[in-house]
Parts: C-alpha cells; sequence; structure tokens
C-alpha cells in the first residue's frame, strides 16, 4: 500500500460532557471508497467534519492529502469536495446559478454545463433551489462537490431521508466517482449502501472504530452463521433458544428474535417443535445470509438502527 | 477581492427577487417621505431639505435590520456551512454583505431625492458631495453593525429583539424623525453617544445647506471609526455554523465598537458645538434666525 491519502490517528472529540470520539483511527488509500457505517451518534459526522476542516479535534492528528485540514485554510479547501450532512442553499437561487457560484471561487474548474448533465439537473437549471424535490436537492449538492474537481470526497450520509429510487440514483453516481478513481470517504448507516459501495468500511460505535476491513472480510467474521429473524405470539422464557441446536448466538429486538444459527434447518425444525410444545405460533421466520448488521450485532449487542 | 465581488453580485441577484426587501427598502422609506412632508412640510419648503435628510438617514439605517436578518437566516439554514467549505473566508463574506447593502440603497436614495424635487418641489438638494460621503460611510457603518448583531444573537427571534430595540433607539433619539431640537437637554446631551445621531444631524444639515465643513469631517470620521471596528469585531466573531454559541469574549469586542461613540460623545458634550447648531438649524428652518454664516459654510 502506498502513502494512506487520509490518514486518522487517535482522533478525540467532545462536546460539553460528551466524548463524541474516543481515539478514531483509519487510513484510507487514493481511489478508494471508504465508508463509516454506525448507528446515529457513533461519531460519523464529527468525523468526517473534522477531515473537511469544519471542527476542531481535541486530539489526535488528521491529514488530507497530507495537509493539515484545521490549518491548511484555503490549498486545502481546494483539494476536497464535500457533501454536509445538514446544508443549504438560498431559495430563491436558481439551479445553473448555484453550481456557477461555487465553482467561481476555485482556480481548477469542473465544466459545470458538464455537470448537470451528468447529474441530470439540465432541466432544472433555471429552477429555483426551492422548487426541486429532495433528490434533485441532493444531486444538486453532488454536483457541487465536484465543481473543484477535488482529489477526496466527503459524503455525509449521502441518501439518508431519501426514497428507494432516488437512493439507487445516487448510488450510481458515487459508484461513478469509484470508477473515475476518486477518492470518497462517505458515513452511512445503511448496510446495503456500505455494501455496495465501499471497497472498505470502518464500523463505528460510541465515538470508536470497533471493525474494519473490506465488506467481505467483515463478513467472514460471521461465515458459516445464518440470521434468521423470528415473531412469535407469545414471548419466550429467557435463553430458550440459545439451547436450540446449532444456535450460536440469540437476542431480542422489539419482539423480534434474532437468531445465528450455523445449521439453519436444524434449528427451524427444533423452533417449530419447541413452539408446538408450548402452544405458541410463528408470526413470521425470514432468514439471511450474513451480512454488516450481523457484525455489528455480534459486537455490539445492538442493531445499526436502533 | 474577486471572491467578495463574486458574492456581491449574487446577494444583488438574491435581493431583487426578494418582495420583503423591495418593500423594506423602497416602498417603506417612501411612505415615511409622504408622511412627513404631510406632517413637517405643509406650505413650509424650507423643511422639505430637513425632511429629506431625515429619510435618507432612515434608508442608511435601515442596512443594518436586513443585512443581519439575512445573515441569521442563511446562518440557521445551514447555508453558510456550505460557503465554509468553499475556499472564502469571513472576510469576503461580510464585505460582500456590506457591498451588496450599499449599492441596493443606492437607487433608493435616487428615486427619494427625485420625488423630493418633483412631488414637493425641493429646489436645493444642499451640498450633494457632503450627502454622498455621509450615506457611503453611514451605509457601511450600519451595515457593520448590522454584522455584529447577526455574530452576537443565535437565533432570529433574538435578531428581531435587538433590532427593534436598535431601531427604535435610532429613530427616535438620532433626530430622524423627531428633530432634535425638540429633546430635553438632556437627552440631547444622551444622543450625541449614538451612531444614528452623527448620521442624522449630517445629513440634515448637508440636505439644507447648513453644514459647514468642519462638521460634516466629523460626522464622516465618526462614521469611518465606526464602521472599522464594528467590521474587524464582527469579523473576528463572526460564526458559521448554526449550533456554535456566542463566545464570551464576544460581549468584550461589542463593547469595543461602542467606544468610537464614546469618545465622539464626549468629545461633543465637553467641546463640541453640534447642539447648538441643531439648535441653531432648528430656528432657521423655524424662520426664527438666519442662516449662520450663509457665505462661509458653503
Amino acid at each position: 500500500m502506498g502513502e494512506p491519502i487520509i490518514l486518522v490517528e487517535n482522533l478525540q472529540k467532545h462536546y460539553g460532557t460528551v466524548q463524541a470520539l474516543r481515539g478514531v483511527s483509519f487510513e484510507v488509500q487514493q481511489g478508494e471508497v471508504f465508508g463509516l457505517l454506525g448507528p446515529n451518534g457513533a461519531g460519523k459526522t464529527t468525523t468526517i467534519e473534522i477531515l473537511e476542516g469544519m471542527r476542531t479535534p481535541d486530539g489526535g492528528r488528521a491529514r488530507v492529502c497530507g495537509l493539515d485540514p484545521e490549518r491548511s485554510g484555503e490549498k486545502f479547501k481546494e483539494t476536497i469536495g464535500a457533501v454536509l450532512q445538514s446544508t443549504s442553499l438560498p431559495d430563491k437561487i436558481r439551479v445553473k446559478e448555484a453550481i456557477d457560484l461555487f465553482a467561481n471561487f476555485y482556480p481548477d474548474r469542473a465544466d459545470t454545463d458538464n455537470l448537470l448533465k451528468r447529474f441530470q439537473l439540465d432541466e432544472k437549471r433555471g429552477a429555483f433551489y426551492s422548487q426541486l424535490s429532495g433528490g434533485q436537492k441532493q444531486r444538486l449538492a453532488l454536483a457541487m462537490a465536484l465543481v473543484n474537481n477535488p482529489k477526496v470526497v466527503f459524503l455525509d450520509e449521502p441518501t439518508a431521508g431519501l426514497d428507494p429510487q432516488v437512493r439507487r440514483e445516487i448510488y450510481d453516481i458515487i459508484e461513478q466517482m469509484k470508477r473515475e478513481k476518486k477518492t470518497v470517504l462517505l458515513t452511512t448507516h445503511y448496510i446495503e449502501e456500505a455494501e455496495r459501495l465501499c471497497d472498505r468500511v470502518a464500523i463505528v460505535d460510541l465515538g470508536k472504530v470497533i471493525a474494519l476491513g473490506t465488506p467481505r472480510e467483515l463478513k467472514q467474521r460471521s461465515a458459516g452463521t445464518t440470521r434468521i429473524e423470528v415473531r412469535l405470539a407469545h414471548p419466550l422464557q429467557d435463553g430458550m433458544l440459545t439451547k436450540m441446536e446449532g444456535v450460536a448466538d440469540c437476542r431480542e429486538f422489539n419482539g423480534t428474535y434474532v437468531l445465528h444459527s450455523t445449521h439453519p434447518p436444524h434449528t427451524i425444525v427444533a423452533l417449530v417443535k419447541q413452539l408446538e410444545a408450548q402452544n405458541n405460533e410463528l408470526q413470521s421466520l425470514e432468514m439471511f445470509s450474513p451480512s454488516l448488521e450481523d457484525v455489528f450485532i455480534e459486537l455490539t449487542g445492538r442493531r445499526l438502527r436502533e | 477581492m474577486r471572491n467578495t465581488w463574486i458574492l456581491t453580485k449574487i446577494r444583488l441577484r438574491l435581493a431583487m427577487r426578494n418582495k420583503m426587501f423591495l418593500f423594506f427598502s423602497l416602498v417603506m422609506p417612501l411612505g415615511f417621505l409622504f408622511f412627513f412632508a404631510a406632517l413637517f412640510g405643509r406650505g413650509r419648503t424650507g423643511w422639505i431639505g430637513y425632511i429629506l435628510g431625515a429619510i435618507l438617514t432612515m434608508t442608511v439605517m435601515g442596512s443594518f435590520w436586513g443585512l443581519s436578518v439575512q445573515l441569521v437566516m442563511f446562518r440557521e439554514q445551514g447555508i453558510l456551512r456550505r460557503f465554509r467549505l468553499a475556499p472564502l473566508g469571513a472576510g469576503p463574506m461580510l464585505t460582500s454583505s456590506v457591498l451588496a447593502n450599499y449599492i441596493m440603497m443606492i437607487p433608493t436614495v435616487v428615486i427619494e431625492m427625485l420625488v423630493c424635487r418633483w412631488t414637493f418641489h425641493l429646489k436645493d438638494f444642499g451640498n450633494l458631495w457632503q450627502i454622498f460621503l455621509l450615506i457611503t460611510f453611514g451605509s457601511f457603518a450600519f451595515s457593520s453593525l448590522g454584522l455584529i448583531v447577526a455574530s452576537v444573537t443565535n437565533t432570529m427571534q433574538e435578531t428581531q429583539v435587538i433590532n427593534q430595540v436598535l431601531w427604535t433607539g435610532f429613530l427616535f433619539l438620532s433626530g430622524a424623525t423627531v428633530p432634535l431640537g425638540v429633546f430635553p437637554t438632556w437627552l440631547q446631551r444622551c444622543a450625541l453617544f449614538i451612531p444614528a445621531t452623527y448620521l442624522a444631524t449630517g445629513l440634515e444639515f448637508a440636505a439644507t445647506n447648513l453644514a459647514g465643513r468642519r462638521e460634516i469631517i466629523i460626522d464622516v470620521i465618526a462614521l469611518i471609526l465606526g464602521l472599522g471596528v464594528a467590521f474587524e469585531v464582527s469579523r473576528r466573531i463572526f460564526r458559521w455554523e448554526p449550533e456554535a454559541k456566542v463566545p464570551g469574549r464576544a460581549k468584550l469586542w461589542v463593547v469595543a465598537a461602542l467606544v468610537p461613540f464614546l469618545i465622539f460623545g464626549t468629545y461633543e458634550n465637553i467641546k463640541g458645538d453640534r447642539l447648538a447648531r441643531v439648535h441653531q438649524d432648528f430656528d432657521v428652518l423655524n424662520g426664527r434666525a438666519a442662516a449662520p454664516g450663509s457665505s462661509a459654510s458653503h
């Protein structure tokens, strides 16, 4: 591996008495799409905003393209592009005006007409920002992140709150960035987003990186187990499911029992027998191959979107 | 400088699309002009010049209101955050606010002057050069004051309350609405510590051709000093983030912004003759005295 384009070492950040980051460390290589996956409040946005130069860390070290985001000023800002989690533009600014406005701040400018075409905003070039849908606003934010041909692109929850169709459109855009060998750091709490888009993922929880690797490597932690989610008519006694054949792990989340089984057919047969014996009813049963969600459950005992 | 001009142009465009802006910056001052003309100017053409000075003062002072509201709204909506990502400092952002405000004010000033000439038959605009200086530096000074208000308030509600308090004080204590000459002496002395007084008395003197060069110089210096300190203070305490709170040191900086007017207020109270001139000019307008040094001062 070469010199990392993003370097994060033992990053710490407090908000009053709340410790948002407790020593986050990772590296991102040039051309890599790197994901920070974790639940709300895990510290993803704080990490990415420190890397964007928007926040000051209390401790640790952050470097992007060898520059200190906090102290490198305009030179640093010219090397990055970003989509913030919460941002907006004036209601009465037109789409073309907005993208040209931001492009004009940089010495190295992308062709904004091309960007509008690429992000399917060409027909909306004369529309006011307030007239755009949520998906169009997000596409504009992504286009604006590329106006300076950045070396590194930061995307903070780029698909949060968007409907599935728009989300897929955004995935296509990020995949195109990936093909163009842009370095992308994105935060998300969507498993499928991290699995589909990221070359490597850091799972973040309570201000710490608790696992790091390619999605495949991380999922191998749960290899050999299948996730079975069941809902029952009546609750079961504690520990009953854990004792069943093949069950490696069992946890309950809001009335849903999540089992990790090494022998799913055996586990299901045992479960049905057990329910019959207790006069209980199976309301639903779903089986899933291992995902990053399972890794998160294994490591934290919680679901990502609890 | 380039970024400042880019931002200024977009602010001008956005303002022209804002109906509220057009109402407050054009319709309202003209409404005041007709109201004052009906109240004070009936049958006394000498007063129209004085009223023009008062209306120009209100137009210039209005800068701080719109500017502070817009910046706080941009901060609350997360618009400033997006600009923070670009290679821009607080300087271009704030300077563009002041410049855009100034450029947008000019047509209003011209319309007000033309209305005074065509509708109220004002023959003489007074000293146009002095009016230009006072309007220019007054606009910059009051815009900078608006930047401070935007920097020290956390929410739009707070901004509106502070603006209301300041606006009321400026409007009624500076001589822009009620002539300073009718106030009790102690209140006139207090008014000498208010930035608006220098603008109001200066513009009224200039528009009625009663100003001496020395008085205008003092007014302009007071406004330039006020502008310089207020701009630097606002640059230092400017916040891009909606959740960033006002730092404790900001309050000290705000006090620093008042220092020039404390100095000028003290000077005018001890050594200056501004109040005497206000009384004298008031008498001239009411036909109770002849214009002072009418051959020397202009």
